[in-house]
């Protein structure tokens, strides 16, 4: 580990050329890629493309066998991995979650529980969750120690769709209230890509990297994922003006709450002018199943 | 008071009960019941060569325990096995070398029953004076290691990225495991060591809210096991161990009928979704 001095956006990681090696097979190989503080990295790629690896060497649960990695001393890692199962023999209360690695003050507790909206569910047990409100509880627990830099590991598995969109406007918030850099891994770039400032695309190596729309672009990127995953992409960088909140109101850009979404609410960028319709009260907002090329089912109704 | 063998049973009894019950806790939430049986029987072989090159019993005991741990971790990190077919292996060779080198020794006649399943009257001041001094040291690493060892119980990464050392906790938890094992194989034997470990800890289960709970409620259940088994294995001339196992059992059942579930219900009802 060595030390750097801090530029002008203190770089917390940078791994060049880093690769990691298994029984005589290269997991990942030629990764180059920086994390400065604010920043939000995105590693995207098929399964067994080396993405949780990558992740893993960046912080240093695995060593890397050529390149090298440079961290930030003293750097303050959140984690949340990508598998995570709490045994039923082990009674572990949110609460008592968030203290696993380090002790906080309650006040630290409950300001982490409250922004991730998992404040009610404190003494419940993690058993007892449901996958999005223990994705919360995890997420929770990491920003709770004050993290230099989060890492994600595909945060949203397990997660409805709406409550996807949900836990990426709260990764986003956490960023511009903390500050810290996040290294996020996806298997869905369309949604992360708005909020990314940086996509690496890997499968074994560096497949292609940019910004979100330059990534999309890119013809390596294409034969990936073919040209529906990158079609998406526009239609998710226009949707995040609103957000879900746990208890299943929308928290409008204005900062109004409703119930559920307006009818015809600008933000819905529903091609169709005349598509004026109701929500029911659970929502998900038309546009969540529009997206995946569903039809509405108000739609019938106008 | 401590001259009457009985009440030396009990007070080396209820000491070991002490310690088992978060070592126990742990062996459950780390799914290592098969481990801390391989380390249980390997025990006799810690017997055998005691007798054989005059070591202290207890001493030689925690060595061969600790040596077939490290050397399980040894092969794990291989992997050409499977972990339970290896510790298949371990376990069961141990305790058969361990039969063979005593059957050799013509010259000792040592009492194997005893051994394999404990006896209460084999229990000396010495041992009293081993037994709480090595459970308060094992109590004080337990209380040192705590944090370490659950996070890394809960995700051994997510423990190493956060700045705790789980691969040092899981070396210390291993140590403490073969002290236990040596430490009580006099009083429940070393075929039913693993049960003292974990049906207390699975009885407290259902009454804990928190990891902590379930340690000292673990504890105090051990000790009542003891209690109740030492006074049935007086009482009706059986052998300490199991005797200790079937009280240890008995409270297990009790607390699976209704009267338990009373007492959970609220929590679960709190717990539940929204």
């Amino acid at each position: 580990m060595l030390n750097f001095r801090p530029q002008e956006k203190t770089t917390l990681v940078r791994l060049s050329n880093a690769g990691v090696r298994r029984n005589g097979r290269w997991l990942v190989r030629g990764v180059d890629f920086s994390i400065s503080r604010g920043e939000i990295v995105t590693l995207i790629g098929p399964n067994g493309s080396g993405k949780s690896t990558t992740a893993k060497t960046a912080i240093g649960v695995l060593k890397p066998d050529e390149g090298s990695v440079e961290r930030m001393t003293g750097l303050k890692v959140g984690y949340v991995p990508q598998r995570l199962s709490v045994d039923w023999t082990l009674p572990l209360t949110v609460e008592r979650l968030m203290t696993l690695t380090v002790a906080l003050k309650g006040r630290e507790i409950e300001e982490a529980l409250a922004a991730t909206g998992m404040l009610h569910m404190a003494k419940a047990e993690v058993q007892h969750l449901s996958g999005g409100e223990f994705q919360r509880a995890l997420l929770a627990r990491a920003i709770a120690r004050k993290p230099d830099l989060l890492v994600l590991d595909e945060p949203v598995q397990g997660v409805d769709f709406s409550g996807e969109i949900a836990l990426y406007e709260l990764i986003k918030q956490i960023r511009n209230r903390t500050g810290c850099g996040i290294l996020l891994i996806s298997h869905d770039l369309h949604i992360v890509m708005a909020e990314t400032d940086t996509v690496v695309c890997l499968n074994g190596h560096v497949c292609c990297r940019g910004t979100p729309q330059a990534v999309s672009q890119s013809p390596e990127y294409l034969k990936l994922f073919g040209r529906r995953a990158a079609g998406a992409l526009a239609v998710y960088s226009h949707q995040h003006d609103h957000t879900h909140l746990p208890d299943g109101r929308v928290l409008h850009a204005d900062g109004s709450i409703t119930e559920s979404c307006f009818p015809g609410d600008g933000h819905h960028h529903h091609d169709d002018a005349e598509n004026v319709h109701d929500h029911d009260p659970d929502c998900g907002c038309g546009h969540h199943t529009r997206l995946h090329g569903f039809e509405p089912p108000e739609k019938r109704d106008a | 008071m401590l001259d009457d063998f009985f009440i030396r049973a009990l007070v080396a009894g209820v000491g070991i009960a002490m310690v088992a019950g978060p070592l126990g806790c742990f062996v459950i939430w780390r799914r290592m019941a098969y481990f801390g049986d391989t380390m249980a029987h390997s025990a006799l072989l810690g017997v055998a060569l005691s007798l054989l090159f005059d070591l202290n019993l207890m001493l030689s005991v925690f060595i061969v325990a600790s040596v077939v741990s490290l050397l399980l971790l040894f092969l794990q990190k291989r992997g050409a096995l499977s972990t339970d077919a290896l510790l298949g292996i371990l376990s069961h060779s141990a305790l058969s070398i361990g039969l063979v080198i005593v059957a050799f020794m013509t010259w000792v006649r040592i009492d194997l029953i005893g051994f394999l399943f404990g006896d209460i009257l084999a229990v000396s001041r010495g041992d009293i004076d081993i037994i709480w001094g090595g459970g308060i040291l094992v109590i004080f690493a337990l209380v040192y290691l705590w944090r370490p060892l659950l996070a890394a119980t809960v995700n051994p990464e997510l423990a190493e990225a956060e700045g705790l050392q789980p691969e040092r906790a899981r070396l210390f938890f291993m140590l403490l495991m073969a002290l236990v094992i040596a430490i009580a194989m006099k009083i429940v034997g070393i075929l039913l060591i693993t049960s003292l470990l974990i049906i207390p800890a699975a009885t407290a289960r259902r009454f804990a809210a928190s990891p902590e709970i379930m340690a000292v409620l673990a504890s105090l259940i051990g000790a009542l096991a003891v209690a109740g088994g030492l006074f049935g294995s007086l009482h009706w001339d059986t052998p300490s161990g199991p005797s200790i196992v079937v009280a240890a059992l008995s409270l297990f059942v009790l607390s699976l009928l209704p009267l338990g579930r009373g007492l959970r219900a609220p929590q679960s009802l709190r717990g539940g979704q929204n």
